[in-house]
This record gives structure tokens, C-alpha cells and sequence, in this order.
């Protein structure tokens, strides 16, 4: 075998002033061109193997082992920032998360991309320009000679994660490192990102690192997976190898809980702990099987209507909701209203599940908002049980959000971070003027339902992980026992393992409580699995809308159809990657 | 069903370790510190114990250098000055202390109630109105306004003190006003207000305790500037009057005395010094602690 691109030797890295070693022992390799997935959730030290190749490891971690990289001479983890600067973009470069704070906000995209080659220096100065168009051109950058003078707040995310993958390409490096490149982005965008990384990759004959959380993500990407937990290498192979044929346990409970599509014997999707019974993706084995995922009886209408009153007609009503923003333009210019929804209608009968779903932008979010009262709509009606939400006193407000509960997307900005669990738990009921002692019972007892146990009351919400935080804040939502759960993208910040976890919690309590539910999302895989009913958005209109399993089958709307071809799913990506 | 019991763990020994680096002290806050508990410690003493009395004079010891007896030496009277130093410091810490307080009680609410108004379409003006208002007495420098109040009242440390409290609020009003701005916008304040909490409860629960560390900031800050403040008063003969010690009148006394005796002016100025450059570096550490770009970037 030939020279490796990439060596890691024994690699542990220690923070300073501890003895447990957040990450021990990993040792990997990556031969020239080739493409290797790094999986694992948050926390096990994927990201931070990643910074040790760039040396960009912070100062307070301690690291052991050998990283080397071809071309360039002697450690990475023990080498000199000046000539970690140079290896840089020239043998190794890397695409952020985060493209929005990864570029800076100040600078035309142009100019950024230019930055990068004049640094490097190997370009003459009057070829930079057109080099610059050229890389935009070559990442499928709509308008690319345009793009040159944008804004980075000018770009969709899809867009500015085009033009990171563009300055981390300007250089040619011989290995690029993707950390969760398309986690922060829609799933449609997803899709085409993967492909574009592939392609670019491919094109330059690069070495990739693919650092993801998501199974069904890589398997498109990439030849060989990694397989990381709580800071250790756990397995290795080849993808279609990982998919079939997990040999660890871990691996096999993070495929099971990848796939939205199988369920266990009691219709639960699989978590880690109950992994051991998961068959594998349903390419593997026979896809007709699979086809009732509905496991669990779709015939919510009919359970829990006792306690919602005699009202067998829809609980919640919409006609012809609008929403128009103003605009703000510079002086003298025109303001034309932005149009977040536009002629919005439907109705939710008591007891069922409607997924709401739609790329961002889709005017999905405002329609929740003004759903639980929190915004006005600018025209339309609303009504939630018997109150007219548009047109309500704060008292009938009051009154609804009592029956309305939401839980949010972000599991570490809904928790007021000074305050106690117990606190935040019992908001809701303080807001009811119930006494204290029968408050702490009420949030007890619904800790212990979201499954966290009663010695989480007097932590802080950063001492609990993003999945522990989004059952304190389902917690929240359902200590007022709301006839109503609004859930907008609970999962989407999650990792896939804690996903179903939070998913099987969610639909348990939406069968205890006999909770009507309205599920905002992003991801079609998510829906399909918990809803009913599904909405499709776009661009604040309502494109289609049915019963879920109808949609899936088939879709009337060709962009529900690019919504489902895009969705990532295990099967999906293992038949394109075998 | 519960989380994978490693990963929480790991999940904890992050936070252990965050917490640990927050609650490590930066070099300015421990020099800060030191400081003003110099300066705390002399007030303190002085009650107890001074070397002379504060109105002890000594017709033969006039205008002594350091020496055992008087070991910053004597002022024209043969008054000791290492005893008047610590007087001093009793009356620079309470100006500190009730401007600072005066400040942050009313500038704090002023900032949050105009924030707070700012969110509905009714109290956009309102909200507006008060910080213009604000910014009106932002525009009058506290010396100006410790002139207009020794001429209405009369010259003496409880004016000044006002005087320079009121000129310190626009700058917690500002602070506030923008910290709460902030945690409106908040996620968790979403929360509560779908949670039925009602706005001044969202304002105590919600909004105080996230912007405490602003203020206090703020506030150390405000502290430094009020002591130089007092001092340039009692300099100018608007602040304590005499007979009460002072470390800005002990300065503008020792300024016949500046070309025979410059010693009288070293100590008075250096404990002025000292205690503004204290209650700076305080308000640096304080800053660099609470920002949370710096604790990200101290984090990786």
C-alpha cells in the first residue's frame, strides 16, 4: 500500500486538569482519494479528531499520539503554528457546521474566496478573479459572476455552504474534512450538498473526511465508515459492511435508530437499548414488508374523544389565514410586504396528529405562532376549541394557552439557563396561581413521565444533554395537561440516537394524554412516522395535504416529491451506495 | 428508556469542566479585588482604630515627611495623614456605594420598563419617549449637575453624591434596556409567554437574572467613576466639606504646598488612583468573565 493521506497513531486527548481522556486511542487512516465517514453523536469526539488534523486543537486539551498527513513533514499535534499555517488549505482544509458564522459578515463572497488564493499565494494576482468565478461556477452557485459581490446574509444556508465548500476547495487540498456540513440545512438542500461534495471531491481527487451523526447521510458520501462512541474507535468498515452487518452494538443500535421506517414488535422505533431486534434497513430485506409502518393504530379520532367534550366537529379551525411582514427597505425605496403565509386553511379534528411540513422559509414557524396566539395574523380567521384566536382578549388568550402547549425547536435556548428545572417545569401552573408544594408534585410526576427522575428538579439546564433538555421542555409543555401539543422541529437539533427516543416519548404521551398534535418539521421520515395527516409548504401557501400514508404513496405535487426523494433514509442511501 | 447512561456522563464532565473555567479568576479581577479590599480594610479599620484622631492637631509636627510617627506624614495643622487617608476612604467608598445605588435602582427599571414597552405596537413611542429622555440626561456631564445642586441645597457630600448617582443612570438605563431587549427575543421568554406568564412576571423571573451580570459590570465601572467624580467635587469645593476628611480636599489643601511639601499630594492622589484603577480592573474581570464570546473562545 502506498503512502496514507491522512495517519492517526494512538491519538487521546486529556483536558487539563483531568485524568479522563475525552477521546483515547483512535487511530485511523485514509489512503489518497479515498472517502471515509467519522459517525458518532455529540460528545463522542469526532469533532475534536477532526481539530487535531487541522491543529487547530484548543490550548487547554492535552494530546497524545502521532497525527501526519502526506506532504507534510513530522507531527501535526506537536508542529509549530507557522507551519500548521501552511498545511492549512494546502493539504488540508475543512467545511463548518455553521456556514452563517463560518463566513465573515462583513466581507463579499467574492472577496473571501479571493482571500483564501491570495494568502496561499500560488495564483497571480490578476488570475484571481476569474479563478473566483470559476470556483463558484464549479459549486453550482446560481449567478455565480453575481454571487461574487453578495453579502454573506444575502445567500440562503444552501448557498453559503456552497461557498464554504467552494474556499475550502480554492486551494486544491489533498484532504477536505466536512463537519456536519448539511446538519444545518434543509432536507432538500441536503440532498444536493451531498451530491455536490462528492462530486467536488471526486473532481479534485480529494481525500474525504465526512464527520456526520447521521447514518443515512454518509452512506451516499462515502466508501469506508468509522464508527465512534464516548471517545473510541468502535468499528470500521466498508459502508455496505456497517449497514448489513454491524458487528458492535453500538453501531447497530445507531443504524436501528436511524431508520424511521422500522418499528419493534409495540410500533416503538428502536433506540439503542432495544436494538438488538432491528433486522436492518429494508433494502436489506424485503421491502414490502416494511410498508404498514404504521404499526400503531391510525385511528386517533375515535380514542381520547371522551375528555374533549361532545365536540366531534374540528378542534381547530384556519380560514384564510395571512400573514404579510413589512418589509424594511432603505429610505425612499418601496416597502412590498413579505408574504410568510398567504390564504391559509384546514382543520384539525380532536385527537389527530397533523405534520406541517416544509423547507424553512415555508412560513411554517409563523403559522404556529399565530396558532398559539403569540402573533396576530393580517387576515383570516382562527379558532382553537371556542376561542377566536385572531381576534381575542388577553383573558381568552390566557385561557387558550392553557390548552395550547408548545414545545420548541431549540432544546438549549427554550430553557431559561439561570433557572432550576423545577422552575422551569412549573411556569406554566405558577402562571395558574397553583400553590407551590402541589406544584413540585405536578412536575414530579411529569418528569418522571418524560422519563428523568425526580433529582433533576434542582439541577440547571445545562447540566442535562440536548435530548434530556427537550424532554424537560415536553415536560413544560404538558404539565398543564393541554388538549393541544404544538411541536416545532423537537428532533431537529438532535442527535438521530436520541431522536427516536424523543420520538417513541412523544408519541407514548400523545396516546396518554390523548393530546391533539401539531408537528412542525422539516424532515418527511419524522412525520411519516408520528403523524396522521400531513400539510405541505411552500413558500407560505399550502401545496398538498391528506392523510400521510396518501401523500407518500402518491404525491400529486411535484415538490412533495422532491421532498420525499430527498429525505434521507437508510434504505435510500445503501441501494445508491451498493 | 432512559439516556445512555455513558453519554451522560460524559455530558456531565464537560459541564464539570466548563463550570470549573468559568469560576476560574482572571488576573484582573484578582488584582481588582486586592484593591478594593485594601481600601474596604482601611474604611473599616478607621472605626476601630486610627493612628491620631482625625481632629488631632500637633502645632509642632506641621507638614512632617514620613517617619515612624507619622508614616505619611503631616499636613499644614500637624494632622496626621495616614489617619485622614483612612477617613477618606470611608466617605470615597459611601459615595461609591450610594451613587452606584441610586444608579442601578433607577436605571435598571428605567431600561427594562422601556424594553419591556418597546415589544407592543402601543408602547413602541413610550419606550422611545424614555430613552430619548434618557439620552437628555445624558447630555448633562455630573459635574454640572453637582454645581446646580450646591447652589440650590448647599455644597456637601450628599448632593454630590446624588448628583453624580443621577448621572450614572442613563448608563444602567442603556444596559438594561439592551440585555433585556435580548432575553425578549429569547427562546425560553417564547416559552413563558405561551406558558401564560405575564410580562412583569417574565420581567423579574426571566429578564433580571440574565442581566445581573451586565449590571454588575456596569456597575463596578459606574463605582470607578463615581470615586473620581467625588474626589474632582470635593477638589473643586462642591463635595465633603471640611472638617470632614477627604481624599479630593486633602488634594486641593496639599496644592500650596506642592513645591515645600509634595508628599501631602502623592497620597491622597495615589489611593484615589488605586481605588479607580481597583474598581476598574474589577469591572474588566467581571466583563471578560461574563462575556459569552470569551468564554467560548476560552472553551474552544
Amino acid at each position: 500500500m502506498d503512502e496514507n493521506l491522512l495517519e492517526v497513531n494512538d491519538l487521546t486527548i486529556t483536558p487539563a486538569g483531568t485524568e479522563t481522556p475525552v477521546l483515547q486511542d483512535v487511530s485511523l487512516s485514509l489512503a489518497p482519494g479515498e472517502r471515509v465517514g467519522l459517525i458518532g453523536e455529540s460528545g463522542s469526539g469526532k469533532s475534536l479528531t477532526a481539530q487535531s488534523v487541522m491543529g487547530l486543537l484548543p490550548e487547554e486539551l492535552r494530546a497524545e499520539g502521532t497525527v501526519s498527513v502526506q506532504g507534510f513533514d513530522g507531527n501535526v499535534l506537536t508542529a509549530k503554528e507557522k507551519t500548521l499555517a501552511r498545511m492549512r488549505s494546502d493539504l488540508v482544509s475543512m467545511v463548518f457546521q455553521e456556514p452563517m458564522s463560518a463566513l465573515n459578515p462583513l466581507m463579499r463572497i467574492g472577496a473571501q474566496i479571493a482571500e483564501v488564493l491570495r494568502i496561499h499565494g500560488e495564483v497571480a494576482r490578476g488570475d484571481i478573479p476569474g479563478r473566483v468565478l470559476g470556483l463558484l461556477t464549479s459549486v453550482h452557485m446560481p449567478d455565480p459572476n453575481g454571487a461574487r459581490y453578495a453579502y454573506p446574509h444575502q445567500l440562503s444556508g444552501g448557498q453559503r455552504q456552497r461557498v464554504m465548500l467552494a474556499i475550502a476547495l480554492a486551494n486544491s487540498p489533498r484532504l477536505l474534512i466536512c463537519d456536519e456540513p448539511t446538519t444545518a440545512l434543509d432536507v432538500t438542500v441536503q440532498r444536493h450538498m451531498l451530491d455536490l461534495i462528492a462530486e467536488r471531491v471526486a473532481a479534485v481527487q480529494a481525500g474525504l473526511l465526512f464527520i456526520t451523526h447521521d447514518l443515512a447521510v454518509v452512506a451516499g458520501v462515502c466508501d469506508r465508515v468509522i464508527v465512534m462512541y464516548a471517545g473510541r474507535i468502535v468499528e470500521t468498515g466498508s459502508v455496505a459492511q456497517i449497514f448489513t452487518d454491524p458487528q458492535h452494538e453500538y453501531t447497530r443500535g445507531l443504524l436501528a435508530s436511524s431508520d424511521l421506517e422500522a418499528t419493534d414488535a409495540r410500533g416503538k422505533l428502536y433506540t439503542l437499548k432495544t436494538a438488538l431486534s432491528y433486522a436492518g434497513p429494508a433494502g436489506a430485506t424485503a421491502p414490502a414488508a416494511e410498508e404498514p409502518a404504521d404499526v400503531r393504530e391510525p385511528a386517533p379520532a375515535s380514542a381520547g374523544e371522551s375528555d374533549t367534550a361532545a365536540e366531534t366537529a374540528s378542534l381547530i379551525d384556519v380560514t384564510g389565514v395571512s400573514k404579510h411582514f413589512r418589509a424594511r427597505g432603505p429610505l425612499l425605496r418601496r416597502r412590498s410586504p413579505v408574504r410568510a403565509l398567504d390564504d391559509i386553511s384546514f382543520s384539525v379534528a380532536a385527537g389527530q396528529r397533523l405534520g406541517i411540513v416544509g423547507e424553512s422559509g415555508s412560513g411554517k414557524s409563523t403559522l404556529l405562532t399565530i396558532l398559539s396566539g403569540l402573533d396576530r395574523p393580517t387576515s383570516g380567521q382562527v379558532r382553537v376549541g371556542d376561542v377566536r384566536v385572531e381576534s381575542a382578549s388577553s383573558a381568552a388568550l390566557r385561557s387558550l394557552r392553557e390548552d395550547l402547549q408548545i414545545v420548541f425547536q431549540d432544546p438549549f435556548a427554550s430553557l431559561d439557563p439561570r433557572m432550576r428545572v423545577e422552575d422551569i417545569v412549573s411556569e406554566p401552573l405558577v402562571a395558574r396561581g397553583m400553590v407551590r408544594a402541589e406544584r413540585l408534585a405536578r412536575v414530579e410526576e411529569m418528569l418522571l413521565a418524560v422519563d428523568l427522575d425526580s433529582k433533576a428538579m434542582r439541577r440547571y439546564p445545562h447540566q442535562f444533554s440536548g435530548g434530556q433538555r427537550q424532554r424537560i421542555s415536553i415536560a413544560r409543555a404538558l404539565v398543564t395537561r393541554p388538549q393541544i401539543l404544538v411541536a416545532d422541529e423537537p428532533v431537529s437539533a438532535l442527535d438521530v440516537s436520541v431522536r427516536a427516543q424523543v420520538l417513541n416519548l412523544l408519541t407514548d404521551l400523545v396516546d396518554d394524554y390523548a393530546l391533539t398534535l401539531l408537528f412542525v418539521s422539516h424532515d418527511l421520515g419524522v412525520v411519516k412516522h408520528l403523524c396522521s395527516d400531513v400539510i405541505v409548504m411552500k413558500d407560505g401557501h399550502i401545496v398538498e395535504s391528506g392523510s400521510t400514508d396518501d401523500i407518500y404513496a402518491n404525491p400529486r405535487e411535484d415538490y412533495t416529491r422532491s421532498l420525499i426523494a430527498a429525505t434521507p433514509s437508510l434504505a435510500g442511501a445503501l441501494a445508491s451506495a451498493t | 428508556m432512559s439516556e445512555n447512561p455513558s453519554t451522560t456522563s460524559a455530558g456531565e464532565a464537560s459541564v464539570d469542566r466548563r463550570r470549573r473555567t468559568k469560576l476560574r479568576l482572571n488576573s484582573s479581577m484578582i488584582i481588582g479585588g486586592v484593591l478594593i479590599l485594601l481600601i474596604v480594610a482601611l474604611a473599616l479599620v478607621s472605626f476601630i482604630w486610627t493612628p491620631y484622631g482625625p481632629s488631632a492637631v500637633d502645632p509642632v509636627a506641621r507638614l512632617r515627611p514620613s517617619s515612624p510617627e507619622h508614616l505619611f506624614g503631616t499636613d499644614r495643622f500637624g494632622r496626621d495623614t495616614l489617619t485622614w487617608i483612612m477617613y477618606g476612604a470611608r466617605i470615597t467608598l459611601m459615595v461609591g456605594i450610594v451613587a452606584v445605588g441610586i444608579a442601578v435602582l433607577i436605571g435598571t427599571p428605567i431600561g427594562i420598563v422601556a424594553a419591556v414597552f418597546a415589544q407592543y405596537p402601543w408602547g413602541t413611542w413610550l419606550g422611545a419617549v424614555i430613552m430619548r429622555a434618557n439620552d437628555i440626561l445624558l447630555a448633562f456631564p455630573a459635574l454640572l449637575l453637582a454645581i446646580v445642586f450646591a447652589a440650590v441645597y448647599q455644597p456637601g457630600t450628599g448632593p454630590a453624591m446624588v448628583a453624580v448617582g443621577i448621572a450614572a443612570i442613563p448608563g444602567f438605563a442603556r444596559v438594561a434596556r439592551s440585555g433585556t431587549m435580548q432575553v425578549l427575543g429569547s427562546e425560553y421568554v417564547r416559552a413563558a409567554r405561551a406558558s401564560n406568564r405575564s410580562v412583569p412576571a417574565i420581567a423579574i423571573v426571566h429578564v433580571l437574572p440574565n442581566i445581573a451580570s451586565m449590571v454588575i459590570v456596569q456597575a463596578s465601572v459606574a463605582f470607578a467613576i463615581s470615586v473620581l467624580a467625588e474626589a474632582g467635587l470635593s477638589f473643586l469645593g462642591l463635595g465633603t466639606q471640611a472638617p470632614v476628611p477627604s481624599w479630593g480636599r486633602m488634594l486641593q489643601e496639599s496644592q500650596q504646598f506642592l513645591s515645600t511639601q509634595p508628599e501631602l499630594a502623592l497620597w491622597p492622589g495615589l489611593f484615589i488612583a488605586l481605588a479607580v484603577l481597583g474598581f476598574n480592573l474589577l469591572g474588566d474581570g467581571l466583563r471578560d468573565r461574563f462575556d459569552p464570546k470569551m468564554e467560548a473562545r476560552g472553551n474552544g
